[in-house]
């Protein structure tokens, strides 16, 4: 009966099994390491449609109300007080973390020692750069290296988007860079990270085939790359 | 407030599921943060109601907090985790109530919940997903559409389209593995790890 069970793997990626066929394609699941791989795959693929919906933001109470019943849930953990600014709650948090040496994430004595106080100043989006985005006639070229996009629109101006990307260390800066094919690099501005998502306009033009990238450099940028690109994209 | 929050937005999915797996709040509260809006969004879409969306992502987000510790990274990323979560729960619910389902949801207004860095990247992956969605063939498109949009069974599907079972799980496989192909360069993923600087 199992040979009827290796296709339902689409069928149950979507959740379009009834519970009576899904709890029989799990139980197939446990013994079969080839349906296991395909559902992994299948899964994720599955799960991309998520993103292709289009609909409004939570409303803000939605996060407080999962908070407060998840805080409820874990009576073994010392209840923090909910009413206390979010600075105060998640230090006591990182700490009691840091505290205990079963986490095995190299990064936290990283997370805890950089300096706190490279505070990106609030910086309205460039309110040019989203058009570029949004734009779609923009060619847009995913980036090596990262996570994240080179959006190029008709002109050749360009936005680099980049994703979780780790606020520059103390001293230090990003610096975008825009190499033309079979040119020098030409300096495309600075950028601080630290965000969510990253947005920065270029402020070189980009024409076909250049290489768009970025390096750490010294605070206040330099006029050379000094290092190795973290990431880079070819238009 | 954004500084630790941002030292903690550095850590990449699988890591913050781990520090929920060791009742650190915090980390719920990120993982939120990163997906609670596709995840409200997606029990919205199936739901098209929208509190019982609010209990859904409820539910999965307290599924998330309480079984982080069974958390496999090995079989597969974090994010798909958790909004299988939220997607298998809207799929009770709408199933439970016998909502009518899968009609377009109707013309929502674009609205602001993470600054327009964020809703330009939202509308980047929303645009990729749906092109390549419009490259599927039609009866793939519809029948991924209606079975995880729609939350029909793939034999409510076969009845409502008029085929054979069979002939709705090819066109699942087909759509999935095709869907799979034209979302594969890099450099767009819904997951991701923190890009050192080191």
């Amino acid at each position: 009966m199992d040979a009827d069970l290796h296709d339902l793997t689409a069928a149950y990626a979507l959740d379009a099994l009834d519970a009576d066929e899904a709890d029989a394609y799990e139980a197939h699941l446990a013994r079969c390491g080839p349906c296991r791989a395909e559902l992994a795959t299948l899964g994720e693929t599955a799960t991309a449609l998520a993103w292709a919906v289009e609909a409004p933001a939570p409303p803000e109470r939605l996060r407080a109300r999962i908070l407060d019943a998840a805080g409820a849930e874990r009576t073994n953990v010392v209840p923090l007080p909910q009413r206390r600014p979010w600075l105060l709650r998640a230090t006591a948090g990182l700490a009691a973390v840091a505290a205990c040496a079963a986490v095995g994430f190299g990064v936290w004595a990283g997370l805890l020692s950089r300096s706190l106080s490279s505070e990106r100043s609030a910086r309205a989006t460039d309110a040019r750069a989203v058009e570029i985005l949004a734009d779609r006639a923009s060619r847009r070229v995913p980036l090596a290296g990262g996570a994240g996009v080179v959006a190029i629109d008709p002109t050749g101006q360009g936005v680099l988007v980049v994703r979780r990307l780790a606020g520059a260390p103390s001293g230090k800066t990003y610096e975008a860079w825009v190499i033309p094919r079979g040119g020098a690099p030409k300096p495309a501005g600075l950028f601080a990270g630290g965000g969510q998502t990253t947005v920065v306009r270029l402020k070189e033009p980009v024409p076909r085939g250049a290489v768009v990238a970025a390096t750490v450099e010294r605070a206040g940028g330099v006029g050379a790359p000094t290092q190795a690109p973290l990431f880079s994209a070819r238009s | 407030m954004f500084k630790v929050k941002r030292e903690l937005a550095h850590l990449s999915d699988e890591a913050l599921v781990a520090l929920a797996a060791r009742s650190e709040q915090a980390a719920l509260e990120e993982l939120y943060d990163r997906y609670g809006r596709a995840a409200y969004g997606l029990a919205l879409r199936v739901l098209r109601d929208a509190a019982l969306a609010e209990d859904a992502v409820q539910e999965a987000f307290l599924a998330v907090w309480r079984t982080a510790p069974r958390f496999v990274p090995e079989r597969g990323a974090a994010s798909a985790w958790i909004l299988t979560l939220v997607h298998r729960r809207a799929v009770d619910v709408v199933r439970r109530e016998q909502r009518r389902r899968a009609e377009p949801l109707e013309q929502v207004m674009e609205q602001g919940g993470g600054g327009a860095d964020e809703e330009a990247w939202l509308r980047l992956q929303r645009e990729r997903v749906q092109a390549a969605l419009q490259q599927l063939p039609d009866p793939q498109r519809e029948a991924l559409e209606l079975a995880y949009y729609g939350g029909f069974t793939q034999s409510e599907l076969a009845e409502r389209l008029g085929q054979p079972i069979g002939t709705i799980k090819s066109r699942m496989f087909a759509g999935l593995a095709r869907l799979r192909e034209l979302l594969g360069e890099p450099g767009m993923e819904t997951s991701w790890t923190p890009i050192s600087t080191t």
